[in-house]
């Protein structure tokens, strides 16, 4: 089991700053090793993020979003005690589901 | 005989056993409810991206904004900070000019959420980049040059 996704959350009025930090190689499939093989792609794909029964974000991502991945975003409507949910899935079709409280 | 090959597994077994995994819980959530959108990934530039986007050529504008370093010494962690004022802001989609894949994320703003996210991205080396916003199904962007000492993807 990898490390969990990590989550901060900050409530301003109703509005809530997410900071989600994954742990993830996002290997591009360029990168070659110490001994010069090319390191399969290995990168997360889908991300969706969910207050309640609501979707308050989702992306799609490439190879080019960085090692352990780092999103930001903010959205309405949330209040103290609101449960979060952050799931990935990644082109190996591994996924994961993190949880917060706000 | 490698196209029909491709076709008879696309039209036989591959791709009609997707509904069947699902119902059976075989397949992630995620994968059902979405598809990455594998073609805009494989974009070579920003022509090839926005002819498959399709809509108007996208217009620059300042009410889309694009933060990052004048400098990262560091390709493979490029800060970025994009927002949009533009009414119903539907997403935003991160475009490096210079990068293997032009593509670097796309991000689905539904109403309730404001259109202002930050990440990180890898930059190959040092070009524009674009932050492209669709809003009410017409695109706006805003570019930066960003100077990379090292780049990030092949390391």
């Amino acid at each position: 089991m990898p490390n969990p996704i990590k989550v901060r959350t900050t409530l301003d009025g109703d509005v809530a700053l997410i900071r989600i930090l994954i742990s993830h190689p996002m290997e591009t499939g360029l990168r070659k090793d110490a001994d010069g093989n090319l390191v399969p792609a290995h990168f997360i794909q889908l991300l969706t993020v969910t207050y309640g029964d609501r979707t308050v974000l989702s992306a799609q991502w490439g190879r080019a979003i960085s090692r352990n991945p780092y999103l930001a975003f903010k959205f309405n409507g949330a209040t103290r005690g609101g449960k979060l949910k952050i799931t990935w899935t990644d082109n190996r079709g591994d996924t994961q589901t993190g949880e917060a409280i706000i | 005989m490698q196209h029909n090959r491709r076709r008879f597994l696309r039209s036989s077994g591959g791709l009609s056993l997707l509904p069947l995994m699902a119902a059976a819980g075989l397949l992630p959530a995620a994968a059902t409810a979405e598809e990455w959108n594998r073609a805009a990934f494989a974009s070579r530039n920003m022509d090839d991206f926005l002819k498959l986007m399709g809509g108007n050529a996208p217009q620059q504008s300042d009410q889309v904004t694009l933060n990052g370093p004048e400098i990262a010494e560091n390709g493979a962690v490029v800060s970025l900070e994009i927002s949009s004022n533009l009414p119903n802001t539907e997403s935003i989609f991160i475009l490096i000019e210079k990068n293997p894949d032009v593509l670097a994320g796309t991000f689905t703003i539904p109403s309730g959420t404001l259109p202002d996210i930050q990440t990180h991205v890898k930059m190959a080396q040092t070009c524009n980049v674009y932050a492209l916003v669709k809003s009410k199904g017409m695109f706006y962007y805003s570019a930066k040059e960003i100077k990379v000492t090292v780049g990030g993807c092949g390391g």
